[in-house]
Order: structure tokens, then C-alpha cells, then sequence
């Protein structure tokens, strides 16, 4: 439900500013300043957590300028390594967009299926799922590279497709809600992965832990020079151009931005609900398929154990990203950056990675809360658009 | 006017953050200080052992993998072999997490930068990075704890000059174990269960049960262990990971219902909601694995009847000990009873609750694992 306010109410008494800020600009300054306040808080939580400092805070009556200059010395060598290692040379970057790429591929599959209506938590399962079928397809057949890596991609694609459009199906089937089936699914298929890398045609032989055999060279997405960063990186951006295009330039797009506006009115005018929900699901699985299969095909070669994360992040990286492909690669590119950031960050500050998690989860509770940003910062509310993205999937 | 309400409130509301946020922070510096105060004297006492010889320019470095270096579990105890490291030879060290398999590598490649005199890496998740590092720095020392490296494409056992491989012999001080809980349950029945179905977690459970065997064989006894069996690897008792406690919980609640009263979980800190679960019960007992229960989790040690300790920080501060003196090889270590990498912990609050026969009969098993004449595989 949209609250608007009546325009009688008193607030609205004050009269409007007279520089008008575009949409665009709104869209990234609340983001921004989210970074910022993030960042500080952060910085706080740095100082309070690091025993050395606290204790110079504890004795700060006898010498506040020894608590103040050693607060500031670890809060800057911190966030400036943070910085070095996110962007400070061709490593770094190279980093950065490694990172990135499978939060590109992962935050789309959640924004793709919040704009049909879904909401989509099981990322973390169709990334498994696509991992499953593409590193088959990787480390059993022998082929040129041509034809090795596509159809390890789009083995990857369709591993995470099928796991998508099972909660997909029950959601049209049988009313079951997506949140609930979807976790679910990533259990099973965290499951399913401990088994499987038990079983001989996963498991790498002469081995007793639970490690995949390596996927064959002619089936990794090739790295630009000596650094790791890879072509996979192009394939996300690609794939966010493809959703972007469908999303907003084909009539599929119309049809799940319709059901995800309002399921009701868009049965009445003819689409099937059911039909673009199990679509829906597809697409975002595959698109989280992907991202596993990015990630495998270009950084570790060979499946393990557990959850990658990147699940749970793209969720954060669909809010962030205001559910656009363009606004998902942005905030994934934060986050990899963010990511890239902390190994050199716990490397040479000392600081640890936790804060990154501590700094991520902030950014996304003040976007979640843009009320409480434009309070800190005085900036008024413009209209309702931007809450839209978050709420409309709650209210389903 | 609505309006007029809902603007007293939100001066109202503006006024008691204030206030919240200046409470809030006077508690917050409050709390900082009183922890920092405790912290004081511990530092105090790292300084001492590097007045002898300064081997502050010597850097021993770790990766952990997934788990974190607060796992309570390998990453941790390997750390704690670094941290004596540092207060006995007075050497530097230095940490790096990794949030998931995609650190592994920069995170050994920046401890290679950072000129680290041996880097440890943890777990079989590291094998593959390690080994890359390895063959590509053949001038850096590397130890990997609970790793033993394998030619998957050869089909043989390999080794590198520069990396000593950490493994241990669990099964032996397990059996211990096993003996210790089958003469000590009233109910004849042990229990176990695991966090994930995989070769460091069932070796623990293999001992166990191959020393309950063991008891009951010399002594006639009749005790059985739930959760696990050597003969049906598949059919064991695993709470699916590492981290959720509450699975911990509910596991060793079934297990205390079918009437175990001595339960030993192999599951990390999962094994903390055994501990909550037997504490509520009221009776039985535990066994704990990795560290010396007492002194790991404090806590609980009236619950603990023995720890099979695997012994990695022991192995962990002696492969920094031989790097420092220049006295590391690579190749395989295991950690057994008799080079004391493995081992069962005191009794401490059991101590007289086992009785004084046990006790001796487990020394002269000890002994005679260590001389090869009991064997602690099946069988």
C-alpha cells in the first residue's frame, strides 16, 4: 500500500525547493551518502573494536589527543588500504572486477525476478545448482575451447534454471510463497552439493575430502594477462545489458513488470501468472547459474563444500540497485570493490574483513531506511518512487 | 489537527534520541573502558620472552580458510600455535581470513609479499592454492594443517620440499577415549555425531568406536555407540555443518532420550549446543575433541569426561620452532600418541568418577598403541 500524503496535511505547508533534483541524481545520492554514513559508522565501530585504541579511549581524561590521533591513524590506514587495495593499481582493479562479477550475475537474478514480483532469496541454491551441471560439463568432456566453454556456460545457465523454476512451478502451482520455498532450496542444494562431492563422478579421485575434480583447461574462461581478473567479467556486464533490453524492450519484460505491478490486472488483460512466474524463476536461477558458473569457470577451478555468499549479497545488490540492471552492476561494483578492499585492508591495516560485512550491512540498512538518511542529512522527500522497489515485493 | 500530533511527536521523538544517543554513548565508553582495563595486564605479559634474542624480524604467517580464526576449531587452534610461537621466541605474526574459496589465493599471495618466514595454511579447502604457491615460491616454507597432498592425475602421493604437511593420527587418542566412556556409561550406550560427513570428522568417530570395541572384547562388556558405525559410513549421525549450535542441540537431545549418557560431538562449536542440551538434562556427560575441553570452554568443563585433544597448535608452533632455526623439512608429518600431536585429556571434575582400573588400563593401552601392539583401525 502506498502511503501518500493527503496534501492538506501541514507538512506540506513549507513551499517546495526551487532547485528540483532529477530522478537519476536522487537515485545515487541517497546511495552515496548511505556509503558515507556506512563508512563512518564503520569507522566508529573500528575505533570501539580495536584494543589498542579503546584502551587509549579509556584513559582519553589524561591524554585525549594520543585517543584521537591514534582513532584517526587506524580509521585512515584502514579505509586507505581499503581504497589501495580496491582501486590503487591494475591488481587492485583486476581484483575489484573479479569480485564483482559473480555479484553482477547474482544481483541481477534477484532484481529480475522483484520486477515480476518475486522475491527471489534462493540465489544461493541456483548458484549451487549451476555449478552442479556446469562443472560436469567441465571436467568430464573433451573439447576445444570454442565449444567447451559456451556449453559449460549455458550447462550453467540451465543447472540453475531448473532450480529456479522449481520454486517458480510451486509458486504457480500451488500458491506456495517464494521466500519460504526458495530458502529451502538452498538447503537442499547445499545438501545435495555435500553429496555429491561424496560420490565418484564429483569427487576428485584419491581424495577422501569433499573437493570436485578440477575443470578441464579448455572449459576456464580465459584471464587478461597475468591477472585473474577474466572474461567473465564481460560476460556479467553482456548479461546485464540483456536484461536490461529485456526487461524494458520486449513484451516478456512488459509482461513481468506488469505481473509484478499488479498479478490481478495483468491476468485480466490477458497474461498468463503462472506462466511468467515459472519464466520468472527460470531466468533469475539461470542468471544465478551463471554467476556460480563465473565463478567457478574463473577463480577456483573445483567446487567445496558450503555456501559462497554471494546469494545473500545479491539480495542486498537488488535493493541497492534499485531492482535495475544498470544500478545492480554499480552496487555490485561497490560491493567488489568493498570486497577487494578488505583482503589488502586485513593484509596491511589489520583491520579485520568482518567490518566489510559490518559496512555492507549498514549501507543496505540506510538505503533499506532512506527516511533515515534524508533526516541526518535534511534532504526532502522528493516523491514515493524510491521505496516502491522495497516495499512492493513485502506487500504481495 | 492529526498533523499538529504527529509533528509534537516527532519533537518529542527528536528530543529522547538525544538523550538515547548520549546514554547509549556514555554506556558504550563505559563498557570499552572496563574491557580495556582487563586487557592490560595480558599484554604486559608478551613482552618477556623477547629480551633473550631478538627474532622480531621473523614473520610467521597463516591463512585461515573459511571458518574464520575464532572457528574454535583447526583455524583457531593453528592460530594459537602461532601465538605461542610468538610469546616463546618473541617472532611476529599476522592472520588473513578468507571469506570464501576466492581468498585463498591473494590472501597467500599478499603474505608472500609481505616476506612471511613460513605461511600456515589450514584446512583441505587450501590444498590447491597451497600447492600452487608452493611450487611457485620454492624459496618460502608453507605448512598446511590436515592436509596431505595427493596427485589426483598421477594417482600418487606427493610431496614438496618447502611444505610440511600436517596430519594426525586421531583415531589413536579417540580410541582412548572410547575405552575411557565404554568402562565409564551406566548405560551402556555412547553416542556420537558429526558436523560433516568427511575424513578429519570420522577418524575421530572410527577410534571411538574401535575403542568401545576394544573394552568390550577384553572386559566382556556389551556397550554400543549410536550415531556412528565404521561398517556403514553412510548411516552416521552429521548436523550438516560447522556453525548451527541448535542442530547440536536437538541431536544430542535424541541421543540423551534413547538413553546415552556420554556423548562425544565432532562438530566444532555445534558441539556448545550438546554441551546446553546435557547441562539441561540434568545427567550424562560429554567427550570433547580438538582441545582440552576445559580449557577451551571453560564453562562447561563439569560436563566434559575427557577431550581427544588433536594437538595442531603443538604441531602448528613446532613447524614455526624448526623454520626459525632453519631446521624445517617438508613432507609429511602425522601427529601420534607417542610424538604426544594427538592425545585424551585429564580427567579434571571426572576424576573420580572413572575408576582407578580404567585409569590404569588406558595407560597400558597408550602404551601398547605406541608399540604397535593394539591396533586402532578396525578389525
Amino acid at each position: 500500500m502506498k502511503t501518500e500524503t493527503p496534501p492538506a496535511e501541514p507538512q506540506e505547508i513549507e513551499p517546495p525547493r526551487p532547485r528540483s533534483r532529477s530522478i537519476a541524481v536522487e537515485a545515487l545520492l541517497i546511495p552515496l551518502l548511505a556509503l558515507f554514513s556506512a563508512l563512518v559508522v564503520g569507522g566508529i565501530v573500528m575505533i570501539f573494536t580495536d584494543p589498542e585504541v579503546a584502551r587509549a579511549w579509556a584513559s582519553v581524561g589524561r591524554n585525549p589527543g594520543n585517543a584521537i590521533s591514534m582513532s584517526w591513524d587506524l580509521v585512515s590506514s584502514a579505509y586507505g588500504a581499503l581504497f589501495e587495495g580496491a582501486f590503487g593499481n591494475p591488481t587492485a582493479l583486476s581484483e575489484t572486477l573479479l569480485a564483482s562479477t559473480p555479484l553482477i550475475l547474482a544481483g541481477l537474478s534477484v532484481a529480475l525476478a522483484f520486477r515480476a514480483g518475486l522475491f527471489n532469496i534462493g540465489a544461493e541454491g541456483q548458484i549451487i545448482g549451476g555449478m552442479l551441471t556446469s562443472s560436469w560439463v567441465a571436467f568430464t568432456l573433451d573439447l576445444p575451447l570454442v565449444i567447451h566453454l559456451p556449453i559449460a556456460l549455458i550447462a550453467g545457465f540451465l543447472g540453475g534454471a531448473f532450480w529456479g523454476s522449481i520454486a517458480g512451478f510451486l509458486k504457480a502451482r500451488t500458491g506456495a510463497h517464494e521466500v519460504i520455498t526458495t530458502i529451502m532450496l538452498n538447503f537442499i542444494a547445499l545438501n545435495l552439493l555435500t553429496f555429491f562431492l561424496k560420490t565418484p563422478i564429483y569427487q576428485r579421485p584419491g581424495r577422501t575430502d569433499p573437493l570436485s575434480k578440477e575443470v578441464a583447461e579448455s572449459a576456464r574462461l580465459p584471464s587478461f594477462g597475468d591477472y585473474r581478473v577474466n572474461w567473465g567479467i564481460v560476460l556479467a556486464l553482456l548479461t546485464a545489458f540483456v536484461v536490461w533490453y529485456l526487461l524494458f524492450r520486449t513484451t516478456i519484460g512488459f509482461r513481468f513488470r506488469a505481473v509484478g505491478a499488479n498479478p490481478k490486472a495483468a491476468a485480466y488483460a490477458g497474461m498468463s501468472v503462472a506462466g511468467t512466474y515459472i519464466l520468472a524463476m527460470a531466468l533469475a536461477g539461470g542468471l544465478s547459474g551463471l554467476a556460480g558458473t563465473a565463478n567457478l569457470l574463473g577463480v577456483v577451478y573445483s567446487m567445496s563444500p558450503g555456501f559462497l555468499g554471494y546469494g545473500f549479497d545479491a539480495i542486498a545488490l537488488a535493493l541497492l540497485g534499485r531492482t535495475h540492471p544498470l544500478g545492480v552492476v554499480l552496487a555490485a561494483l561497490l560491493f567488489g570493490a568493498l570486497r577487494a578492499g578488505a583482503l589488502q585492508m586485513q593484509g596491511t591495516a589489520g583491520v579485520g574483513t568482518d567490518i566489510i560485512v559490518v559496512i555492507q550491512a549498514l549501507i543496505i540498512m540506510f538505503v533499506a531506511a532512506p527516511a533515515l538518511v534524508r533526516e541526518i542529512y535534511r534532504i526532502r522527500a522528493r516523491s514515493a518512487i524510491e521505496t516502491d522497489a522495497i516495499t512492493k515485493s513485502w506487500a504481495s | 489537527m492529526p498533523g499538529d500530533g504527529i509533528r509534537a511527536f516527532k519533537e518529542e521523538y527528536l528530543r529522547m534520541r538525544m538523550k538515547w544517543f548520549a546514554a547509549l554513548f556514555m554506556v558504550l565508553a563505559l563498557f570499552v573502558a572496563a574491557c580495556a582495563e582487563e586487557d592490560e595486564p595480558t599484554d604486559a605479559g608478551g613482552d618477556n620472552g623477547a629480551e633473550e634474542t631478538d627474532n622480531s624480524d621473523f614473520l610467521a604467517c597463516q591463512v585461515t580458510d573459511t571458518g574464520g580464526v575464532d572457528d574454535r576449531s583447526f583455524n583457531q587452534t593453528a592460530y594459537k600455535g602461532l601465538e605461542d610461537a610468538e610469546d616463546e621466541f618473541g617472532i611476529e605474526i599476522q592472520v588473513l581470513e578468507s571469506q570464501n574459496p576466492n581468498d585463498f589465493e591473494p590472501n597467500i599471495q599478499s603474505l608472500i609479499q609481505q616476506d612471511c618466514d613460513i605461511i600456515v595454511t589450514v584446512g583441505f579447502l587450501l590444498g590447491d592454492a597451497t600447492a600452487a604457491a608452493a611450487e611457485a615460491n620454492p624459496d618460502k616454507l608453507f605448512a598446511i594443517v590436515d592436509f596431505d597432498f595427493f596427485d589426483a592425475d598421477a594417482g600418487e602421493d606427493i610431496s614438496f620440499d618447502n611444505v610440511k604437511e600436517l596430519t594426525f593420527a586421531t583415531d589413536e587418542a579417540a580410541f582412548l577415549a572410547g575405552y575411557v566412556a565404554a568402562g565409564t556409561t551406566e548405560t551402556g550406550k555412547l553416542g556420537t555425531y558429526g558436523g560433516i560427513n568427511i575424513p578429519t570428522v570420522t577418524i575421530f568417530m572410527d577410534g571411538f568406536q574401535a575403542g568401545m570395541e576394544h573394552f568390550n572384547s577384553e572386559n566382556g562388556g556389551d556397550v554400543v555407540l549410536e550415531g556412528w558405525d565404521s561398517a556403514n559410513p553412510e548411516g552416521g549421525l552429521f548436523t550438516g555443518d560447522f556453525e548451527n549450535q541448535d542442530n547440536g542441540r536437538q541431536v544430542t537431545e535424541t541421543l540423551l532420550g534413547e538413553d546415552v549418557d556420554i556423548v562425544m560431538p565432532v562438530a566444532g562449536p555445534v558441539g556448545l549446543g550438546s554441551a546446553a542440551a546435557v547441562q539441561d538434562a540434568g545427567e550424562g556427560s560429554l567427550v570433547w575433541v580438538d582441545t582440552d575441553g576445559c580449557v577451551s570452554v571453560e564453562e562447561f568443563c563439569d560436563l566434559f569426561l575427557t577431550s581427544v585433544m588433536k594437538n595442531m597448535d603443538v604441531a602448528v608452533f613446532t613447524a614455526v620452532e624448526e623454520a626459525l632455526n632453519d631446521e624445517f623439512e617438508g613432507g609429511l608429518y602425522t601427529g601420534t600418541l607417542e610424538n604426544e600431536g594427538v592425545g585424551i585429556a585429564p580427567f579434571h571434575e571426572f576424576e573420580d568418577t572413572v575408576s582407578d582400573d580404567i585409569k590404569t588400563q588406558v595407560e597400558e593401552l597408550r602404551q601398547q598403541i605406541i608399540d604397535g601392539e593394539v591396533t586402532v583401525g578396525q578389525g
